[in-house]
């Protein structure tokens, strides 16, 4: 893909370059494994105290300090410690993982190795879904040439440390990307999400050992942030928000794909590099972080206070794009799996959509996701197959509001999310379409191509 | 378990990667559906005999797993994306051609036991929507007649 100007481009800054390959001497020829050298003459805490104070948060979902993280594993148990890599990449909306595993595995590998080592891990695995049987044989492949190199294995480099890296494959269920459900599942067992507490992955993790669970993207930084230094890295993007990002960009606008951008904000993003909406059309909504984050509407003005006591007051296209800024929103940057919704796109049609993505991904432990998504689904699916009603708004919100902070994970937010945002932001779209579409005779077509349930 | 020699050479390869024998219960699984089809309730006990735990633990995962499968499906697995930015960009029309050209339903095999076609839900190709999976190979930026072209390589293949 064609680099925009705009870009800032760190960790896919090869990937799209012509004639670059995933093998090993592309990846040599570009000053490939420096980094890991750098750091096997290193102090592990070394490492780990330039992650911290690079501020770096994790690219997976939560924006979770990734030193932060790291300092809660338990050292002092006497259990080996794992790294697992989350690239299970499946949340809707999301495909920036997919360009590094293809394009750029050694930079993974390398990412991994030095998070390893900064942690004394044992061995550590890569969780990577079933629908990318290219790229767990990219990444197997590109283990086999880093072990022959010896940046992967036993005596990493002469140091005397060693670490084996394991690609472990899914089998088509979202909740494997949810950390401790991928754990369960490299267990060998149904991705049944654990309950926290007591089972943070960093003290009770795989095989009840200390655990660290990190997404690819987060752990592709760990190369920059030695190369730059931990305060050049700070340097991009706004305090707290530091580094690039890779957003993905899909649905109603004229250049869809990934970018990885600095500081700038939504509207640069959509507008200026994706090109803004298709011709005739208009943006209507975007869901910012992944198809689980709260819906962002255009027109809408986005006001509040900033930790400085100073006030804000965006349009959709002024909204910061990062972490906090998408925070003071209303929503979350999630995965930076960005879903343009333009004029055409109807509310109730794209809910029901995602509705049945939810109940066909809950686990089923917890009774109210299992349940409440199954009635979701069938709710909006009715709506869109048989009949809407005016009641629907209501009895969605009710089942939606008990499911969110009464389940096991956090999928139950993702759940109810989409419904009450979507409904919050366009209660009278709900109601009209509730009007329009009480006839069962209505012309569904277009609607039923949008939900594409059935 | 008639298992060819690569599969077992690949199930051998694949236990002692692990530090518990269990976790090794996906990599077998896959490694023996893509060998058979399908994973029936012999190919569950002769894992856990293989792994040393229960059947019902192997089984427990076949059945949670949506990949894994106890039924037989056409000789190529046809997978259209249906989650939302497909869907936006035309996935139910690309869905419905593969469905016609073929003269079957989702999910089942079609009369001729080439193909089964099925929604999967978002592959991570957002960005070159709408997508399908046909067996490993995926391919984008779908419309109706991309879709046919795509029908027609399989039908020719079948025949070759
Ligand atoms: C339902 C659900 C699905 C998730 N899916 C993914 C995923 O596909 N990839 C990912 O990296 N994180 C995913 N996460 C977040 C992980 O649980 C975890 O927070 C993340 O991998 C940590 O890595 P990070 O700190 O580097 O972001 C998901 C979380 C939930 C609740
Ligand atoms: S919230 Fe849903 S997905 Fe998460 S553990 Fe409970 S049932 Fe499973
Ligand atoms: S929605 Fe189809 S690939 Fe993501």
């Amino acid at each position: 893909m064609a680099i925009h100007p705009k870009e800032q481009r760190l960790i896919l800054k090869y990937a799209d370059e012509p004639g670059y390959t995933p093998s090993i001497d592309s990846y040599l020829e570009h000053g490939g494994y420096d980094m890991l050298k750098k750091a096997v003459t290193m102090e592990p805490q070394a490492i780990m105290d330039e992650v911290k104070k690079s501020t770096l948060r994790g690219r997976g979902g939560a924006g979770f300090p990734c030193g932060l993280k790291w300092s809660f594993v338990d050292r002092k148990s006497g259990k080996p410690i794992y790294l697992v890599c989350n690239c299970d990449e499946s949340e809707p909306g999301t495909f920036k993982d997919r360009q590094i595993v293809h394009k750029d595995p050694h930079q993974l590998i390398e990412g991994m190795m030095i998070s390893a080592f900064a942690n004394n891990v044992a061995k550590s695995f890569i969780y990577i879904r079933e629908e990318m049987p290219h790229g767990a044989k990219i990444l197997d492949q590109a283990i086999l040439e880093a072990k022959e190199k010896g940046f992967v294995g036993d005596n990493v480099l002469g140091s005397g440390y060693s670490c084996d890296i394991v690609v472990h494959r899914g089998a088509a269920a979202y909740i494997c990307g949810e950390e401790t459900g991928l754990i369960e599942s490299l267990e060998g067992k149904r991705a049944n999400p654990r309950i926290k507490p007591p089972y943070f992955p960093a003290v009770l993790g795989l095989y009840n050992c200390p655990t660290i669970v990190n997404n690819v993207e987060t752990l592709c930084n760990a190369v920059h942030i030695l190369d730059m230094g931990a305060e050049a890295f700070t340097k991009i993007g706004r305090p707290n928000n530091a580094g690039t990002r890779i957003w993905c960009v899909s649905g109603g606008v004229q250049r869809p794909g990934y970018y990885e951008v600095g500081e700038m904000t939504l509207g640069e993003l959509v507008y200026d590099i994706c090109g803004g909406p298709l011709p005739g059309r208009t943006i209507k909504a975007i869901i910012p972080g992944g198809s689980s984050m709260k819906i962002l509407k255009n027109g809408e003005r986005y006001t509040g206070k900033n930790p400085d006591g100073s006030e804000y007051d965006w349009g959709l296209e002024d909204i910061p794009l990062d972490y906090d800024g998408i925070a003071a929103a209303g929503s979350m940057s999630g995965s930076g799996g960005m879903m343009v919704l333009d004029d055409t796109v109807s509310i109730p049609g794209a809910l029901a959509n995602l509705m049945a993505f939810y109940s066909h991904e809950s686990c089923g432990q917890c009774t109210p996701c299992r349940e409440g998504s199954l009635w979701l689904k069938k709710i909006t699916s009715r709506m869109v197959h048989e009949q809407a009603r005016p009641e629907d708004v209501d009895l969605m919100l009710d089942v939606a509001g008990q499911i969110a902070g009464r389940t096991i994970c956090a999928f139950g937010f993702a759940v109810a999310w989409p419904v009450q945002s979507y409904i919050a932001k366009f209660e009278d779209e709900f109601r009209e379409y509730a009007a329009r579409l009480s006839d069962p005779n209505a012309d569904r077509q277009a609607i039923k191509e949008l939900a594409c349930n059935g | 378990m008639d298992l060819k020699p690569e599969t077992l050479a690949e199930i051998e390869a694949a236990i002692p990667k692990y530090p518990e024998k269990q976790s090794a219960v996906m990599p077998l699984l896959h490694a023996i559906q893509k060998d058979q089809g399908t994973l029936t309730n012999e190919a569950a006990e002769w894992v856990a005999e293989k792994l040393g735990i229960a059947p019902i633990n192997v089984l427990s995962v076949i059945s949670f797993y949506p990949f894994f499968r106890q039924h037989q499906i056409g000789k190529r697995h046809i997978r259209v994306c249906r989650t939302l930015s497909c869907a936006m960009a035309g996935g139910a029309k690309v869905c419905d051609r593969m469905l016609k050209e073929f003269e079957t339903e989702l999910n089942g095999v079609s009369p001729d036991g080439e193909v089964t076609v099925e929604f999967a839900e978002c592959l991570a190709s957002c960005g070159s929507a709408p997508v399908m999976l046909v067996d490993e190979e995926l391919h984008e930026n779908l419309d109706e007649a991309k879709a046919k072209e795509i029908c027609d390589k399989i039908k020719a293949e079948a025949k070759a």
